[in-house]
C-alpha cells in the first residue's frame, strides 16, 4: 500500500537536489541511542568469534586484520544459501511504501530509518561485490566501497531495527526487513561487534538455561513468593512441580515473568489457572526460558538455545509443552523450532485435557500457545470468572509484533480479554492487529543505556495509546509478551502517564472464580479491590462487589 | 486588543506558514513525510506538532492562562525532546511565531499603536519560550528518572537473584 497523492503534491514537484548523496552523511553516534558493546566473556562462553574490550564510542573498533574478507564471504555464503536474501537484495524498486511504516523513522525523523534506505546500507555493498552493474559502474549503479565507517552504520542502523515486520506488511513486494536485519547482524557478529545486552542473556542462557542466569532453586524460590502472595489473596494453597517426570504437559514462559512487575502478575495468572483446571503439568528450571535472544544473533545460536526445549520435553516424558505469553519467543516457537530440532516425534499431537479440543495447528511443533489454550477452554464453558473485579480497568491491548506478524494469534487474546474485563476499547486500526506498532525495544533492545531510542521507536505506540487514554479514559494496556511488560510500562510513563501494564492473564486471573477461594478483596498486586468491602467490615455483602 | 482579532482571521495562513517553518527543522526527506500524512495513528509527530502548535496559537489570541497553554507546549516539545535536536533547537519554534506574524501583519504593524500591540504579544511569546524551556527540561528528566528506574530495578533484581537481597515479609 503505497501512500495516496493528492493532485496538489502531484504538481509540486521539487526540483532542488539533495546537497548531498545519503552515502556521504558519515553516522554520527548520539548517546542514548545505542548499546554497549559486549563484554568478550559473553562471547568466549559461547565461542563466538573476536572476542575484545570495545565501545561504539570509540574511533578504533580493533577490527580483526581480515575484517572485509569475512564480511565478504559472509554475505557470499548468505547469498547463495537464503534465496530470499538474495530476492531482498536485487528485488526492490524503492517505491517508498515502507518509507513512513517504520516507528523508528516516524520517532526519529532520521531518513536512514526508513526500511528501505536501512536495506540499501547493505544492497549498496551487495552491489559492488556480487553484482556486475555495480561492479562497472560503482556509484550510478547504487555501490559503494565497504569500509570500516560502513560496518560503523550498519551496527548504529541494525540496531535501531527491532525486526517487527511492519514495514513487510505494507511492501508490494513482501521484502521482509526483519530478514535483512538478521543478516546484517549475524555478519557484524562474526566481527565480534555484539551488544552487551543481548550477548549477556545469551551467554546466561546457554549455561543456565535462561536468560537472566537463575539457577535452579532461585527459579523455586521466586515462583513460591508468588505462591504466597496467590494464598494471601485467595486463601487457596498451590503446589506446583518442578521437572516432574511422567507430568502430561511441561509449561515454558520466558524467565522475565519469573522475576520483573508486572510479569511475575502474570505468572501468578498462569499458576492460578492451571492449578484450578488441575492440570497434570509440570515446569522446569532446566528449559526455563521461552524466549531466545540467540535469535539476535545468528540462526546457528538461537537454534543452540532453543534445543533445550525438546531435551527437557524428551527427558521428562511429556505428551506436549505449553508456552506462556511471550513475543519472539513465539516466533521462533511457530516459525523456526520444527525445523531446526524438530520433529519432535516423541510427544503426542496436543489435545486439551479438559476440552478434549485437538490443537491441529502445533501438530508438528507439539507446543500450544497459552492463549489459544485458554481461548478453547472458554468457548467451552470451562472457566467461571466475576469480570467486575476488573471494572476499574479500562482496558485496550497491545498486539506484540511477534504474535501478530509471525504467527496471527488477534483474536484469541482479545476474546480472553472481553470475558474476564466489562471495559474494553481498541486503539485505531491503524495501530492493531497486523499493522500493530512495536514497543520500540524488542528484538534485544531492551537495555537501560538506549532509553532515548526506546522512547523514539515506541512513540507511535505511545501516541496510539494516549488517544484511548483522552477518548475512553483507557488506565490499563494489556498484552501478551514478557518484553512489553518489561519496557512499556516506562514508555507509557513518558507518552501516555497514568497508562499502567499488565498480561492477559493477570486480567484472567483477576476474574477467576477459583473453587474454595475467599472473597477477593484485593487483587494480584496486593491492592485493595475497588468497591468490595472486608467481610469483617460488612458481614451481610456476600457478593464480590462492584455489580 | 485588535491585534488579537485580526490575527484570529489569519489563523489558517498563519499556523499553515509556523507549521512550515517548523518541518524546515527535519531533514528534506522527512519533511515531506511529514507534510503528507493526515492521520493521527499513521503520523503521530504531524498531529503531535500541528495540534500543538494550533492549541498554542489559539490560547494566545484568546489570552488563556499559562496552564492551558502549557498542555499544547508540551504536545510539541515532549516530542522533540526526543529527537536530534539540541535543546535551544528544540524550543525554538516558538520563536518562528514572532517571524510569521510580522510578515503576516506586515501592513498592520506600520501603525504605531499595532506595533505597540505587537510588542505586548512578543512579551507574551518570549514568556512562552520560558515555560517552553521548562517543560523540555521535565521531557529530559523523565527521560533520566527513567533510565535511573531502569537501572535501580536491574540491581534488586540481581541482588534478589544472588540472594543477598530478601523482601521481608510480615508474619501472621
Amino acid at each position: 500500500m503505497a501512500k495516496e497523492t493528492t493532485p496538489e503534491e502531484l504538481v509540486n514537484v521539487d526540483y532542488e537536489a539533495p546537497k548531498k548523496d545519503w552515502t556521504e552523511t558519515p553516522v554520527e553516534f548520539r548517546e542514548g541511542m545505542y548499546c554497549y558493546g559486549s563484554r568478550p566473556v559473553y562471547l568466549q562462553e559461547v565461542g563466538f568469534p573476536n572476542p575484545r574490550e570495545w565501545s561504539p564510542a570509540d574511533e578504533d573498533w580493533k577490527l580483526p586484520e581480515n575484517w572485509k574478507e569475512i564480511v565478504l564471504t559472509a554475505m557470499e555464503e548468505r547469498l547463495s544459501k537464503y534465496r530470499s536474501f538474495r530476492v531482498f537484495m536485487d528485488i526492490c524498486v524503492r517505491c517508498g511504501a515502507c518509507a513512513d511504516k517504520c516507528h523508528f523513522y516516524i520517532g526519529s525523523g532520521d531518513p536512514k530509518n526508513m526500511p528501505v534506505l536501512r536495506a540499501e546500507l547493505i544492497r549498496s555493498i551487495y552491489r559492488k561485490y556480487f553484482t556486475i552493474g555495480g561492479k562497472l559502474l560503482g556509484k550510478r549503479a547504487g555501490a559503494r566501497e565497504l569500509t570500516e565507517d560502513v560496518i560503523k552504520e550498519w551496527w548504529y542502523y541494525f540496531y535501531q531495527c527491532t525486526e517487527c515486520r511492519r514495514c513487510s506488511v505494507f511492501c508490494p513486494y513482501g521484502i521482509d526487513q526483519a530478514e535483512i536485519t538478521m543478516i546484517g547482524r549475524e555478519i557484524l557478529n562474526l566481527l565480534g561487534l555484539q551488544t552487551d545486552w543481548i550477548g549477556g542473556p545469551v551467554a546466561n542462557c546457554y549455561k543456565k538455561g535462561n536468560h537472566l542466569g537463575l539457577e535452579p532453586h532461585a527459579i523455586t524460590s521466586n515462583i513460591e513468593y508468588l505462591l504466597d502472595d496467590i494464598e494471601e489473596i485467595t486463601g487457596i494453597t498451590i503446589e506446583p512441580s518442578f521437572n516432574r517426570k511422567g507430568a502430561e504437559i511441561l509449561f515454558v514462559t520466558p524467565s522475565g515473568d519469573l522475576f520483573g512487575d508486572p510479569g511475575t502478575y502474570t505468572a501468578m495468572g498462569y499458576l492460578m489457572l492451571l492449578h484450578e483446571l488441575g492440570l497434570d503439568y509440570t515446569w522446569s528450571t532446566y528449559a526455563s526460558e521461552g524466549g531466545n535472544f540467540g535469535f539476535f544473533t545468528s540462526m546457528e545460536m538461537a537454534k543452540r538455545l532453543n534445543y533445550k526445549i525438546y531435551a527437557e520435553a524428551k527427558r521428562l516424558g511429556v505428551k506436549w509443552i505449553l508456552g506462556g505469553e511471550c513475543g519472539h519467543m513465539w516466533r521462533v516457537l511457530n516459525q523456526y523450532m520444527d525445523t531446526w530440532n524438530g520433529p519432535a516425534d516423541f510427544m503426542e499431537e496436543p489435545v486439551s485435557p479438559i476440552t478434549g479440543t485437538k490443537f491441529e495447528n502445533a501438530k508438528s511443533t507439539k507446543m500450544v500457545h497459552i492463549c489459544e489454550f485458554t481461548a478453547d477452554l472458554i468457548k467451552h464453558n470451562k472457566l467461571k470468572f466475576d469480570p467486575s473485579r476488573n471494572d476499574h480497568l479500562n482496558v485496550t491491548f497491545h498486539d506484540s509484533c511477534n504474535t501478530a506478524r509471525g504467527m496471527g494469534i488477534f483474536d484469541e487474546p482479545r476474546f480472553i480479554i472481553k470475558n474476564v474485563c466489562n471495559n474494553f476499547f481498541e486503539m485505531s486500526s491503524d495501530a492493531t492487529r497486523e499493522k500493530t506498532f512495536c514497543c520500540g525495544s524488542g528484538s534485544g533492545l531492551n537495555a537501560g543505556e538506549n532509553i532515548e531510542l526506546r522512547m523514539r521507536g515506541g512513540m507511535p505506540r505511545g501516541h496510539a495509546v494516549k488517544r484511548v487514554q483522552e477518548k475512553y479514559g483507557v488506565n490499563m494496556l494489556a498484552n501478551i509478551c514478557a518484553i512489553d511488560r518489561a519496557v512499556l510500562p516506562p514508555l507509557m510513563d513518558y507518552w501516555a502517564p497514568g497508562v499502567d501494564v499488565c498480561g492477559t492473564h493477570e486480567l484472567l486471573a483477576n476474574a477467576l472464580v477459583m473453587k474454595g477461594e475467599i472473597k477477593r478483596t484485593q487483587d494480584l498486586r496486593l491492592e485493595d479491590l475497588p468497591g468490595v468491602e472486608d467481610d469483617d467490615d460488612d458481614d451481610d455483602n456476600n457478593e464480590e462487589g462492584g455489580e | 486588543m485588535k491585534i488579537y482579532s485580526l490575527l484570529a482571521e489569519k489563523k489558517p495562513d498563519v499556523l499553515k506558514k509556523w507549521f512550515a517553518l517548523i518541518l524546515e527543522t527535519y531533514p528534506k526527506e522527512t519533511s515531506s513525510f511529514l507534510k503528507s500524512q493526515n492521520s493521527q495513528t499513521r503520523n503521530p509527530v504531524t498531529q503531535a506538532i500541528y495540534e500543538g502548535i494550533e492549541g498554542i496559537f489559539n490560547g494566545l489570541v484568546h489570552e488563556d492562562d499559562e496552564d492551558k497553554l502549557n498542555i499544547y507546549l508540551d504536545n510539541v516539545i515532549r516530542v522533540r525532546a526526543i529527537q536530534d535536536f539540541s535543546p535551544s533547537e528544540a524550543v525554538s519554534f516558538i520563536f518562528s511565531l514572532k517571524e510569521v506574524i510580522r510578515k503576516e501583519l506586515d501592513k498592520e504593524i506600520c501603525d504605531p499603536k499595532m506595533f505597540k500591540e505587537l510588542l505586548g504579544l512578543e512579551t507574551r511569546i518570549d514568556s512562552l519560550a520560558n515555560s517552553a524551556f521548562e517543560i523540555y527540561m521535565k521531557c529530559r528528566e523523565k527521560i533520566y528518572e527513567i533510565k535511573a528506574n531502569e537501572m535501580r530495578n536491574w540491581t534488586y533484581r540481581a541482588l534478589h537473584k544472588t540472594g543477598f537481597y530478601k523482601e521481608v515479609r510480615t508474619e501472621e
